[in-house]
This record gives structure tokens, sequence and C-alpha cells, in this order.
């Protein structure tokens, strides 16, 4: 969702970060199992992956919080299979499967593990030119939508310029919620800290964002 | 709102381990009975992320352009197509942009959303570029960040923070460390850390490398 949890940055009080010399790929075997399903559930292409990331997004935010990575993955995804009818919430409560599964279009074999370990591509034909162009200045609009966004906040009603065109690509806000590809230019969108700090920000620091054209008005 | 939530709440102090290893299994052992996944398909991701992606592949393309200003101008074009030229064991996905940091500008990377990230020129995220400190803090108070890190950058140095909002993916290429000339493509990627990568650090100097061979 827009304004939940997950939408993190600005916000002060988490402490330091903490880093962990020689940090082993995973810390349990079961985070392995967790990103494991998540890639192969992805695979049957039920749903998207910014539907699974809406799926974290609205997880309660106590829970968002308390919760390590691969426990937030392990609920979301326990979510969505319920979700999507795949598995009852009566197998979930009884730890195993009470009825034959449903048919999948695919189902991911220990074959087909390496397509998996590459990132898909979400670029779509245009269907209309590129609205701005390098060097435009633009401003974001100020959006508050109650379904999935990845206009963060503290980028929304903010004067940047576009430094690249990064292609059309599948729309987040469409696809997260089923409601199709939706292709949308992609800018890269680079703000000043001031702009989005206020006057007291270090004049040397710069953030941009990956914005939709949806996202953009011209300024 | 889905079944689990009035279960999740079990899981807020983090003190039920064993409880979460269960239900991972239940789910494990109904996902395959109803025939959605294979386990042998789980094993093989799990072997592929301990063993074939990690920083490894990102230090190689480094250290390439380190030595190769003609590879290093087609990295910085298109970095998808220039690093998958390499021939990984993993081919990089789409749109991956390689970033070079300069005397004037030093770039870092940050998924204030979510945990976005480079993976297969990096490995799987560390538990801190997940975690809120970073996401919430790397936008707003980036020196601090840093410094966290043990990196100081002089003051006239431009910081550029690049948050990962889409299906973009970015490499930071490190400047190269003094003192090196001459040396082989292998040996500098040995100098190549993960966190000058992500931008949250500097490459190893030579120094230090030598004297992490003496231990």
């Amino acid at each position: 969702m827009s304004n939940t949890i997950h939408d993190m940055g600005g916000m002060h009080g988490f402490g330091p970060v903490e880093v962990e010399p020689s940090e082993p790929p995973f810390h349990e075997p079961w985070e392995g199992r967790v990103l494991a399903m998540q890639r192969a559930m992805g695979y049957t292409r039920l749903w998207t992956i910014d539907g699974g990331r809406a799926s974290l997004e609205t997880l309660p935010p106590l829970t968002y919080l308390a919760a390590s990575y691969y426990q937030r993955w392990f609920l979301g995804l326990e979510r969505r299979v319920v979700a999507h009818g795949l598995v009852g919430a009566d197998e979930i409560e009884a730890g195993k499967s009470l009825r034959p599964g449903r048919g999948l279009n695919r189902k991911l074999t220990a074959a087909d593990v390496p397509n998996v370990l590459t990132r898909g591509n979400y670029e779509r034909p245009a269907r209309a030119p590129a609205r701005f162009k390098e060097g435009d200045r633009v401003r974001t609009r100020n959006i508050h939508p109650t379904t999935h966004t990845r206009l963060p906040r503290y980028a929304r009603g903010k004067l940047g310029t576009v430094e690249a065109i990064r292609g059309c690509h599948v729309y987040p806000d469409t696809a997260a919620i089923g409601a199709g590809d939706d292709p949308q230019w992609l800018y890269t969108v680079v703000f000043s800290a001031r702009e989005l700090w206020g006057e007291a920000a270090d004049p040397k620091i710069a953030v941009s964002i990956e914005a939709f054209e949806p996202y953009l008005t011209a300024a | 709102m889905a079944a689990d939530d009035h279960r999740s709440h079990d899981h807020e102090h983090g003190s039920e381990l064993s409880d979460l290893q269960l239900r991972v299994r239940a789910l494990e052992t109904i996902l395959t009975e109803k025939g959605y996944v294979d386990p042998a398909a789980l094993d093989r991701i799990v072997e592929a992320c301990e063993t074939q992606i990690g920083p490894h592949n990102g230090a190689r393309i480094v250290a390439r352009a380190w030595v190769d200003p003609d590879f290093k101008r087609r990295l910085l074009a298109d970095a998808t197509e220039t690093a998958n030229a390499l021939g990984f064991v993993s081919p990089v996905g789409s749109h991956l942009i390689a970033l070079e940091n300069t005397p004037q500008t030093h770039h870092m990377v940050v998924c204030t959303l979510c945990s976005c990230y480079p993976w297969e020129v990096l490995g799987l995220p560390p538990v801190w570029y997940k975690s809120a400190p970073y996401r919430s803090r790397a936008v707003i108070d980036p020196r601090g960040v840093l410094a966290e890190f043990g990196v100081s950058l002089p003051p006239e140095t431009e910081i550029r923070i690049w948050d990962s909002t889409a299906e973009t993916r970015f490499l930071v290429v490190p400047m190269r460390p003094e003192g090196t000339d001459g040396w082989s493509e292998e040996r500098l990627a040995g100098l190549v850390t993960r966190d000058s990568m992500v931008g949250t650090g500097l490459p190893e100097q030579p120094e230090e490398a030598a004297a992490e061979a003496k231990q």
C-alpha cells in the first residue's frame, strides 16, 4: 500500500546501521527454503513481483517491524498462497495438505532453476512517446493511493530534474493489483537534498528515484 | 487480511524460531504435496545462492573496468550487455546500471521501499541493506551512514544516493586504489569489496590486502 510501514526513507529512530562481518548467505537453513519457495512460486506467474511486494507491505506494521527479512517473506508468501486459493487457511492451520492442488501453468523444475536466477525483464513496448526528456524539470505528484505505489513519500510533490530515460516498463501501481502491465515510461529523476529535506540539508547531496511517468508533472 | 494475522503476533519478539521453522517446513510440505513446488528445484536455488552468486562476480566486472578503458566505457553505457559478455554462471538481468565513482562524485545505493539489490553481481543482500536503519537514513543522512561504515569523504565530494524504486539495478564502480599500477585483473578483483560496489565502502588498499594475506 501507499503510506504503509515499508516506506522508510527519511524516518528517524531506528538506530545505527549494524554490519555483520563475513555474513553468510543464510543464517538458518529455513531462510534458504523460504527464498527458494518464493522463487519457485513466483515462477508460476500467478502473481507479479509487485503483487508480492504489496503482500509484504500490507503486513500489520508491528509484525513488519519485528519480523526479520525472511520472516516477512514467509508471512507474505503464506498469505499470498491463501489469497490466490492455492492453499486453504485450514491447511495452513493443519500444517499439511488436505486436498489435491489445482493445476498450474508452469512449475519450476530443477533444470529450469538457472532461468530464475536471472532477474526478469520488465521493459514493454511503448504506446506513446516519452513525455519528458533528459534535463527537463519535473514535479512529482502529491499522491497517496491506498494501493501499491513505488513513489516514496519523501519524494512526493518535489521539484527534480530528469537525468535519464530508462525505457517503458511494467507499471507497478497497476500490476500489483492485478490491473495489468499498463506500461509507462521510467525516468531517473534527481532531487537536491535541500529540495527533499529543507534548507539545512547538505548542498553537496543529491538523491534520485526511478520515477514512472504518471508520478510526474512538467514544472 | 489473511488467516496468518492472528498467528503472526507470535513472532513479534523473534523468540519463536522453532515454531517458525516448523511453519516453514509445513508450508514446503503443503506446496510439495499439492504439486506446486519440486523440492529438488528448491535445493538447487539454495545451492546457487550459497555457491554461485556473490560479490566475486561484481568484483570481476570492476577489476576489468579498472584495467580496460574501452570495457569501462561500454559498461557505463550498458552494464547488462557488457557484464554478460564476461560469461557468468547466472546471466545478469536487464537494466543493470553502472555508476562510476570519481573524486567529484560518490555514488551510494539503497532501496527505501524494500530491498532491491543487483544480486546476480553482488549476491544476496546483507542484513544491513534490508534493515530499517539503512533504508530510513541513507537518503536523509548519507554522511552519517557512511561514518558508521568507517567511510569519511571530503566535504567537497558530492554524494549521490540512488533509491532503487523500479526494476533498474545499480552497481557502483569504485575508484581504483593508488599503488596498484601493473596489477593483474585477478589481483585487483581481490581489492573490490561488496560494500564498495554498493557505495557504503571503499575498495581495500594494497597495504590492507597485503596485511590480510600475511594472517
